[in-house]
């Protein structure tokens, strides 16, 4: 039996009819095209399908699309303005906070979130907020002075 | 993996859960954060014909002070729940952080770890720890369950098929109370090999007059240090008094080994951790006025 949601993704809303069992990463992907949401352990440890859900980070592999009705979920699509790339985007690329790209969406929206929150971070507290993103490129290290720059971006020209 | 197929009911409040259960019994499960059980479904490691969402269920998202205790209602998820222990019940905000990661908390739900009993979870120690029960609603009503009398074996309690738990409740300890938290993980966020939680007061001579010791990730359940909590009172509070309350304490458990620690490890761990939350709690202790 599927069932009909109605999902607010990056602003946008699209009607789906979707198996129960269906996740919210897979439906991201599969059904709304959205790919850059990517999906690694499937059971919540990886990070890397990470999504805002109303504001705040969550696993979109934990959570079934059929439950996402009535909640504005982000994807990294909905980070990056119309041209070019976000602040925090751009300190990714310009201290190298990628290799293989694969788990960046997810530390992206994780990141986003954490910055409103915390928007002159320690080095620790950005590891601790890392801790929840799995990397096996990167070493993290790269990705720490990423999050560093876009914290100093972001307070010299805050949006 | 992907989940093998369900059916969905979501119910708009508990009534509407209880009676969903009541009709599926078996091969219903709860939904609420879902972090637990999304990932056994993922994994197939369960395969309920039902899912009951109590994500709808907003009058179960609550969280109130009352009668010396604070009542967690069932969808309040454990990001909010540490916003207001980071003042209130700051064992309760410390334990949280060690709760997997942000994003896990953001829809994790207090009670749902509570309820899961994982042996390794840090809540269901707090719930002991802090003279915790639970709320089990079913159609023939509502029972109070204490914490000692919840946890039969790993993922086990003692709760029936066709309850719903709407609320845990944990004692709000005195304010003169001082407080302990540990665990050894091998990452931040990881389930814990071992974990204890403390909390401890003084009379006004400056003897220990109570405590309470809870483990985890020491067995198929949480476990209550009791001989270590008998051990400490009528004490002054000293260094070696904590470490014979934490070594009474820690030679009653029963660790098991798996490859991520021996039970030897486990035991020699689970004393360390007993003495240094001990003493922290000895620490922040303030004499009874």
């Amino acid at each position: 039996m599927t069932r009909a949601v109605r999902l607010t993704v990056n602003g946008r809303g699209h009607q789906v009819q979707v198996e129960p069992r269906l996740s919210l990463a897979d439906c991201l992907r599969d059904v709304l095209d959205l790919t850059g949401t990517h999906v690694g352990c499937e059971h919540g440890v990886c990070g890397a399908c990470t999504v805002l859900l109303d504001g705040e980070p969550v696993r979109s592999c934990l959570m079934l699309a059929v439950q996402a009705g009535g909640h504005a979920i982000t994807t990294v699509e909905g980070l990056s303005p119309n041209e070019g790339l976000a602040p925090l985007q751009q300190a990714f690329q310009d201290k190298h906070g990628l290799q293989c790209g694969y788990c960046t969406p997810g530390i992206l929206l994780t990141t986003h979130a954490f910055l409103k929150e915390h928007p002159h971070p320690t080095p620790e507290e950005i590891r601790e907020m890392l801790a929840g993103n799995l990397c096996r490129c990167t070493g993290y290290h790269f990705i720490v002075e990423a999050v560093e720059a876009a914290a100093r971006a972001t307070a010299r020209n805050p949006r | 993996m992907k989940p093998a197929p369900f059916d969905y009911t979501p119910a708009a409040s508990a009534a509407e859960a209880v009676a969903a259960l009541a009709q599926h019994g078996d091969d219903a499960k709860i939904l609420a954060g879902g972090q637990s059980l999304v990932p056994m479904l993922n994994l197939r490691l369960a395969r309920p014909a039902m899912l009951v969402d109590i994500n709808g269920a907003r009058e179960l998202d609550y969280l109130r002070e009352a009668d010396g205790g604070v009542r967690v209602g069932a969808l309040r998820r454990q990001a909010a729940v540490a916003r207001w222990a980071a003042t209130r019940l700051p064992l309760m905000a410390e334990a949280l952080r060690h709760v997997g990661h942000g994003a896990i908390r953001n829809r994790g739900t207090v009670v749902g770890s509570v309820v899961h009993a994982d042996p390794a979870s840090e809540l269901p120690a707090l719930l002991l720890c802090l003279d915790g029960e639970v709320i089990a609603r079913s159609p023939q009503g509502e029972r109070t369950v204490a914490a000692g009398d919840l946890y039969r074996a790993p993922l086990t309690t003692s709760l029936r098929a066709d309850e719903l738990v709407t609320e845990a409740r944990f004692t709000l300890p005195r304010p003169e109370a001082g407080w302990g938290f540990a665990e050894v993980a091998r990452r931040h966020g990881d389930f814990a090999l071992v974990g204890a939680a403390a909390m401890l007061w003084q009379d006004d001579a400056g003897r220990v007059a109570g405590a309470r010791l809870a483990f985890f990730g020491v067995g198929g359940t949480p476990q209550r240090g009791a001989a270590g909590e008998t051990a400490l009172v009528g004490q002054t509070i000293s260094g070696e008094a904590m470490r014979a309350a934490a070594r009474a304490a820690a030679a009653a458990l029963r660790p098991e080994g798996d490859l991520h620690a021996s039970a030897r490890y486990r035991s020699e761990v689970a004393a360390v951790l007993a003495e240094r939350v001990l003493m922290t709690a000895a620490g922040r202790c303030r004499r009874a006025a």
